[in-house]
C-alpha cells in the first residue's frame, strides 16, 4: 500500500485516497469550439507512461482535497506532491 | 506411545511440563517447548502423511515453514479445526488432536497409493492429454473426479468460533527474523532513540542459534550469548519484540502484514482475546535477515520416511533433545551436513557420511571427523533408498574418477539427511520488487538493489559464517537507525561451502527422484516439460506444478531452475527466478478478515423511521448500505397484495414514506448558481428562490450521471437531492470540478444528508394532512405551488417544505432535523388516522413512478444513456454554452439514429409482466442468432392502470409507438405493444390538486 504524503495533512496510508488519473489534462475553455476529434482525446486520451507520471489524488477520507503527484508508475515510487495551482516540482534524480 | 527417542537429557524442551496429543486417535507423548514434529519423532514416528499425487508415504522432512510433507488437521476443539497445518511450525499443546490428511481409510492402508502404481500415466499435464475425449465427459465425469481426488485438507464447515484482530504499527526499524544477524541488527538500532521492532516466525528467537552446540561469540556459547542479548533487547524500552511472527508480505513504500499467533500455544487462553494478530507495519528502514533454507538431493526414493534435511536431523537432536534415528546415513554435496555428523554422533547416533564431491573437495571437513567413528565417503551419489513406510537402507555406489558409477553398496540406516546446499530466503525481498543477482560461486539468487529503506543481513544475502552475520546484522542495524558504529564480533568458524548438485548421478535412474515434494513433481516432469517445448521457468512451473503448492517450492525452487537450466544447456541466471508472491506462509483467512464478519462486516445505516417500520412488520431491502422498508404487509398479505394496497392508498387519499436516504448536498455562496448552472443540464440560476427543478447531472461523457432536485432557498442557497446511491459519488464529482477546474468560484458543498430526515407525504389529501401542522405557511396551490419550497414550521420544528411529487400525486417532502424524523413520523400518522395515511415502501414507490414514466438513475440508465435517450432532451437549459457533459451530447454516435430510447410497454396478454432485462425482439420467427432491439428496464403489475406496465429502451423507440413488438420470457415471447413511457394522468393534472 503506497504511503502518500498529502500537501495538507501530511503522510497517509494509500486508502484514504482516491486516484484522479493524469494532471494537467485543462478542459477546453470553450468546448463548444473544439471539433470532435480533440474533444475525444480530451475525454479519453491519456498517454500512460513507464516512469514519471503526473496524476491528480483526493484525499477522500481526509480533507477532501485534491492535489498533484509525481509517481514513477514502475517502482511506485511517489517523487513529490504539491497544491492545485503550485507549480509542479521537477522530480528528483 | 511413550518418547521412547526422546534424549535422557539437552534440548530446550521442558521437561517439567509433559503434555500429551491424540495423532490420528492414538496418544503421543510430548514436552512443553516441543513441535508437533518433534514429538511425533520423540515417539518414533516418521511416517505421518501421504503425498498429494501419488500418495506416497512421507515422514516429517524439515525443522521450519518450509515443510512439504508434514501437514495436518489440527484440532483445537469445538469448531477450531486448521487444515493443512505444517507439523514443524506447529508448537505442542497439551490436548491437541492432529490428523494426517490426503488418504483412505486410513494412513497405513491408502486405496489412493494404487496412484503410485500406475504413476507412469501420471506425469506432467497428465491431465491436459488423458481426459480429452469424448469431450462431454470433462465436465461430468473427468473434472468433479478429479476434484475430489485433489486437495488436501477439508475445510472446517462450522463457523470459526475465534475472534482475530487487525493491527497498526509504525516503527523506525522493522528486523524480520531472530537469527545471529537480526538479533544483532536490532540490538544495534536499539541503541539509539529509534522505535524498533523484531519479528520473528518461531516460537523462541534465536534461529540457528537455538541448536548451535560448538559454536563461540565473543567467548560466550551460542545459548549464553542469546539469553543475554535478549534480555538486553527486552530491557530497551524502544524495541518490541514480536516472537510468533510471521512477516508474509513485503508491499510498497515498507508496508509489511505480519501474522501474531497469539494463542495457539496456551492450554487455556482467555476467552476473549484474539487468537491472531495481523499487523499492518509501516517502516522506515527494513531489515531482513530472513536466513536460508537447505536443499534436499534429487535422488529416486528420496521421499521415504526418515529423510529429511540434514540440518533438520540436527535440530531435532539439539534443540529439542530428539533422537532421529540411531543409525544416520548424512547424503551430501557441501560442508555444514559434517557438523550435523559431529552434533550427531555426540548424541551417540551411528553416522555415515556420503558425499557427493570428490576426496580433495571435502579433505578439510572429513579430516575434522576422523577418529569419530564416522565412515566418510567421499565421491560417491546415491541411487536409490530402500524401505516402504520407513527408509531402511541407501543403495550407494563410488562416481570413479572418469565419470562411470562402480559397484554398488546398500547402507543399512533407520534415518538420512539430505544436504544438498542452501538457498537464502530472498522471498521478502524479491516481493519488495528489490532485483536479485545470481552468485555462481554461491549458487543463489542474492539481493542487489533495494528499491528503498531496506538492507538485507547474513544467510539471506549468502553469508553462512556466524562472524559475518553478526557482523552485517549490526552494520545493518546500525545504519538503518542512522548510527554509523562499528562493532566486531568474535565468532568459532562455520563449515561452509557446497557445490550444486542438480540431479544425483546415476547410470540408469529407476522410480521417482522427486524435486518438489508437496506437489510430487519429480525431476522427470521437468525434463519431460523442457522436451515438450516450455522454455520459461514461468511455463514449466504451471506445466509441472513445481513450487506451487502451499510451501511454496521453499526447498525445490533452486533445483528446479537448475535443472532447467542443465536440460536446455544454459545458465542459471538466464532462467531467472519465479515470481516471489505474498504470502511467505499460509494466512489464515479469519487473519485477514480480522473484525469485519458477521454484524460488523459492513456497517448499516438506517434511516429515521427504521425502528418504527420494524414494529409494524416491514420486509427490508438493501439499497447501498441502508436498510430501507420495502413495503409494509399487514396479516395474511403478500408483497403484491402490499405494494397494490399502498399505491391505491396513494392514488385515492394518501402515502407516507421515509426517503431520509435521499443524498442531500446544501450549495451556498455567491457562485453558487453560476456553479449549478455548470455542473446541471438545466439552466438554474433563472431559479427563483423558493422554486425547485427536477434537475440532470451528465458526466463529462454526455451520459446521465445522476438527477435530484435543486431548490433554490435564498440567492445564495441551494438544496440539492441526489439519488440514494450517489450521494457520495455526486459530492465528489461536484468537488472535483470545483476544485479542479473552477477554483475561482465561491461555493461551498455541503453533505446534509445524514442532517435532515426527509419524510414524503403523497396522495390528494397530503395537504389535509399537513395543514394542521403547519405554521405561518399557506398550503394553498396559489401561495404555494408545484416545485417550490419553503422553510416553515411544522410541529413547531423549523423544516425546508418541499411541494414535489414522484408519484404524480399532490405531495410534500418534509426535511426536519434528523432526530425529529421519527416525531415527525409519529404527528404525519396521527393527523392522517382519519384520512386513511398508509405509509408505503421503496416497491410502491417504484410502481407509482413507473406509472408515471419517471425514470431511475441505475435502472433506466447504466452508463450509457444520454437525455435525449429518456426522453428529458427538455431539461437541457435553451441556449446554455457549456455544462458537464454538453459538449459531449453532439459527438457523432450520441446524434446517429437507432439509439435506444426510453418508451412503455403493454403486453397485448394485459396479463404478463414482464422480467426486467428480458430482450426485444421485432420477429419471434427470425433464426438464429436473433437481433434484440432492446431490453426491459421496468416492469411491475399497475394497480392503477390494472394491467402489468413496462419501461424499456428500445432502438428508435419514439418513432416506433403504436408497434408491435415482442419481449421474451422464460417461458417463451409474448407480444407487446410500443407506447408511450406515461401510462397514468397523461396530462399531469393531478400534482396540481
Amino acid at each position: 500500500m503506497l504511503l502518500i504524503p498529502c500537501p495538507y495533512c501530511g503522510p497517509r496510508p494509500e486508502i484514504e485516497f482516491r486516484c484522479g488519473g493524469e494532471a494537467h489534462i485543462a478542459r477546453p475553455q470553450d468546448p463548444a469550439k473544439v471539433d470532435d476529434a480533440a474533444w475525444g482525446d480530451y475525454l479519453f486520451l491519456r498517454t500512460n507512461p513507464k516512469g514519471v507520471h503526473a496524476e491528480r489524488w483526493v484525499h477522500t477520507h481526509g480533507c477532501r482535497r485534491w492535489f498533484n503527484a509525481l509517481r514513477d508508475t514502475l517502482s511506485d515510487r511517489i517523487l513529490a506532491t504539491h497544491a492545485v495551482g503550485e507549480r509542479r516540482p521537477d522530480p528528483p534524480r | 506411545m511413550a518418547q521412547t527417542y526422546r534424549l535422557a537429557r539437552g534440548g530446550r524442551i521442558d521437561r517439567a511440563s509433559p503434555i500429551a496429543m491424540r495423532f490420528n486417535g492414538t496418544t503421543i507423548e510430548g514436552y512443553a517447548g516441543d513441535t508437533i514434529a518433534s514429538a511425533l519423532l520423540a515417539n518414533g514416528i516418521h511416517f505421518v502423511a501421504r503425498s498429494f499425487k501419488y500418495h506416497r508415504p512421507r515422514g516429517i522432512f524439515s525443522h521450519g515453514s518450509e515443510e512439504p510433507n508434514g501437514l495436518f488437521a489440527v484440532d483445537r476443539g469445538g469448531a477450531r479445526i486448521d487444515p493443512n497445518t505444517r507439523a514443524t511450525t506447529t508448537e505442542a499443546v497439551n490436548g491437541l488432536s492432529l490428523r494426517s490428511q490426503n488418504h483412505w481409510p486410513s494412513l497405513a492402508l491408502d486405496v489412493g497409493a494404487a496412484v503410485d502404481v500406475f504413476s507412469a500415466l501420471f506425469a506432467a499435464g497428465f491431465y491436459y492429454k488423458t481426459f480429452m475425449w469424448p469431450r462431454s465427459f470433462w465436465r461430468q465425469i473427468y473434472e468433479p473426479a478429479i476434484r475430489a481426488a485433489a486437495g488436501l485438507g477439508r475445510a472446517p464447515t462450522a463457523p470459526d468460533p475465534d475472534r482475530y484482530q487487525h493491527a497498526h504499527a509504525h516503527c523506525d526499524v522493522l528486523v524480520v527474523g531472530a537469527g545471529p544477524a537480526g538479533l544483532a541488527a536490532a540490538l544495534a538500532a536499539s541503541e539509539s532513540d529509534k522505535r524498533v521492532i523484531l519479528a520473528d516466525e518461531q516460537a523462541e528467537m534465536g534461529g540457528s542459534l537455538l541448536h548451535d552446540m560448538s559454536s563461540t561469540i565473543d567467548g560466550s556459547s551460542p545459548w549464553s550469548w542469546l539469553e543475554q542479548t535478549l534480555a538486553r533487547l527486552h530491557s530497551r524500552s524502544n524495541v518490541q519484540l514480536l516472537p510468533r511472527t510471521t512477516a508474509f508480505g513485503y508491499y510498497n513504500h515498507n508496508h509489511l502484514g505480519l501474522l501474531q499467533r497469539v494463542t495457539d500455544h496456551l492450554v487455556n487462553p482467555h476467552p476473549s482475546g484474539p487468537r491472531e494478530r495481523l499487523w499492518q507495519v509501516r517502516a522506515g528502514e527494513v531489515v531482513l535477515a530472513t536466513g536460508a533454507h537447505e536443499r534436499p538431493l534429487v535422488f529416486p526414493g528420496n521421499d521415504r520416511p526418515g529423510i529429511m534435511l540434514a540440518e533438520s536431523l540436527r535440530v531435532f537432536a539439539n534443540r529439542y533433545g530428539v533422537l532421529p534415528g540411531q543409525r544416520a546415513v548424512i547424503a551430501t554435496s557441501g560442508a555444514s551436513a559434517y557438523t550435523v555428523a559431529a552434533d550427531l554422533l555426540a548424541v551417540g547416533v551411528q553416522v555415515t557420511i556420503v558425499d557427493v564431491r570428490r576426496h580433495q573437495d571435502c579433505a578439510v571437513e572429513a579430516a575434522a571427523l576422523r577418529g569419530a567413528g564416522c565412515e566418510v565417503l567421499a565421491g560417491h551419489t546415491v541411487l536409490s533408498s530402500r524401505g516402504r513406510k520407513r527408509v531402511n537402507a541407501l543403495l550407494i555406489a563410488p562416481i570413479e574418477a572418469a565419470g562411470p558409477i562402480g559397484a554398488r553398496r546398500l547402507l543399512p540406516c533407520d534415518c538420512v539427511g539430505l544436504s544438498g546446499g542452501w538457498t537464502p530466503a530472498v522471498h521478502l525481498f524479491s516481493q519488495s520488487r528489490g532485483k536479485l543477482t545470481f552468485d555462481r560461486k554461491l549458487d543463489a539468487f542474492l539481493p542487489e538493489a533495494s528499491v528503498r529503506g531496506e538492507s538485507s543481513a547474513g544467510a539471506v544475502r549468502g553469508s553462512y559464517q556466524l562472524s559475518a552475520c553478526l557482523a552485517q546484522g549490526w552494520r545493518a542495524g546500525a545504519a538503518a537507525a542512522g548510527l554509523t558504529r562499528e562493532r566486531h564480533f568474535k565468532a568459532s568458524a562455520t563449515r561452509t561451502g557446497f557445490e550444486p548438485v542438480r540431479l544425483l548421478p546415476a547410470a540408469n535412474r529407476q522410480g521417482h527422484a522427486f524435486v518438489d515434494l508437496q506437489n510430487d513433481v519429480t525431476a522427470n516432469d521437468i525434463g519431460l516439460a523442457v522436451r515438450e517445448g516450455f522454455r520459461s521457468i514461468e511455463h514449466v512451473k504451471r506445466y509441472t506444478t513445481a513450487g506451487m503448492a502451499t510451501d511454496q517450492g521453499k526447498t525445490s525452487n533452486m533445483n528446479v531452475i537448475g535443472l532447467v537450466a542443465k536440460t536446455l544447456g544454459a545458465a542459471v541466471p538466464d532462467i531467472g527466478t519465479t515470481t516471489f508472491r505474498p504470502p511467505y506462509t499460509p494466512v489464515t483467512f479469519g487473519a485477514l478478515a480480522g473484525p469485519s464478519r458477521g454484524r460488523l462486516f459492513e456497517p448499516v445505516r438506517t434511516p429515521p423511521a427504521h425502528a418504527w417500520a420494524v414494529r409494524h412488520g416491514a420486509i427490508f431491502e438493501d439499497v447501498g448500505q441502508w436498510k430501507r422498508a420495502r413495503a409494509f404487509p399487514r396479516a395474511n398479505e403478500d408483497l403484491q397484495a402490499a405494494v397494490t394496497r399502498e399505491v391505491t392508498a396513494v392514488r385515492t387519499s394518501a402515502g407516507i414514506l421515509d426517503a431520509s436516504t435521499l443524498g442531500k448536498i446544501e450549495v451556498v455562496g455567491a457562485d453558487a448558481a453560476e456553479f449549478l448552472d455548470r455542473m446541471y443540464t438545466n439552466r438554474l440560476s433563472r431559479l427563483a428562490p423558493g422554486r425547485c427543478r427536477y434537475a440532470l447531472l451528465l458526466k463529462e461523457d454526455g451520459y446521465v450521471f445522476d438527477d435530484g432536485v435543486v431548490a433554490r432557498l435564498t440567492r445564495d442557497r441551494f438544496h440539492v437531492t441526489t439519488t440514494t446511491g450517489g450521494a457520495a459519488r455526486v459530492l465528489q464529482h461536484m468537488e472535483e470540478y470545483l476544485q479542479t477546474e473552477w477554483p475561482e468560484l465561491a461555493v461551498y458543498l455541503t453533505s446534509v444528508t445524514e442532517q435532515y430526515a426527509t419524510i414524503a407525504v403523497q396522495g390528494p389529501k397530503a395537504r389535509q394532512i399537513l395543514a394542521p401542522l403547519v405554521e405561518e405557511l399557506d398550503l394553498a396551490t396559489q401561495a404555494f405551488p408545484h416545485m417550490s419550497v419553503r422553510t416553515a414550521t411544522i410541529c413547531g420544528l423549523a423544516c425546508r417544505l418541499f411541494r414535489v411529487s414522484f408519484t404524480g400525486e399532490l405531495g410534500y417532502e418534509i426535511n426536519v432535523p434528523a432526530d425529529y424524523g421519527q416525531a415527525l413520523w409519529d404527528a404525519l400518522i396521527e393527523s392522517g388516522k382519519a384520512l386513511g395515511i398508509t405509509p408505503y415502501g421503496t416497491e410502491a414507490m417504484h410502481v407509482l413512478r413507473a406509472e408515471k414514466g419517471f425514470i431511475i438513475v441505475g435502472q433506466e440508465t447504466d452508463g450509457t444513456v444520454a437525455p435525449d435517450d429518456l426522453g428529458l432532451a427538455g431539461l437541457i437549459g435553451r441556449g446554455k454554452a457549456d455544462f458537464v457533459g454538453l459538449r459531449s451530447l453532439a459527438r457523432p454516435d450520441l446524434v446517429a439514429p437507432g439509439r435506444k430510447q426510453l418508451v412503455g410497454l403493454a403486453s397485448e396478454d394485459a396479463r404478463t409482466v414482464l422480467e426486467e432485462g428480458a430482450q426485444i425482439l421485432a420477429d419471434p420467427s427470425e433464426p438464429l442468432p436473433m437481433r434484440s432491439h432492446g431490453h426491459v428496464t421496468s416492469s411491475y403489475w399497475s394497480p392503477s392502470c390494472h394491467q402489468p406496465i413496462a419501461l424499456a429502451l428500445i432502438a428508435d423507440g419514439r418513432s416506433r409507438i403504436g408497434q408491435r413488438l415482442h419481449a421474451t420470457t422464460p417461458a417463451g415471447v409474448v407480444a407487446v405493444q410500443v407506447r408511450d413511457p406515461i401510462f397514468f394522468d397523461p396530462t399531469g393534472a393531478r400534482v396540481h390538486g
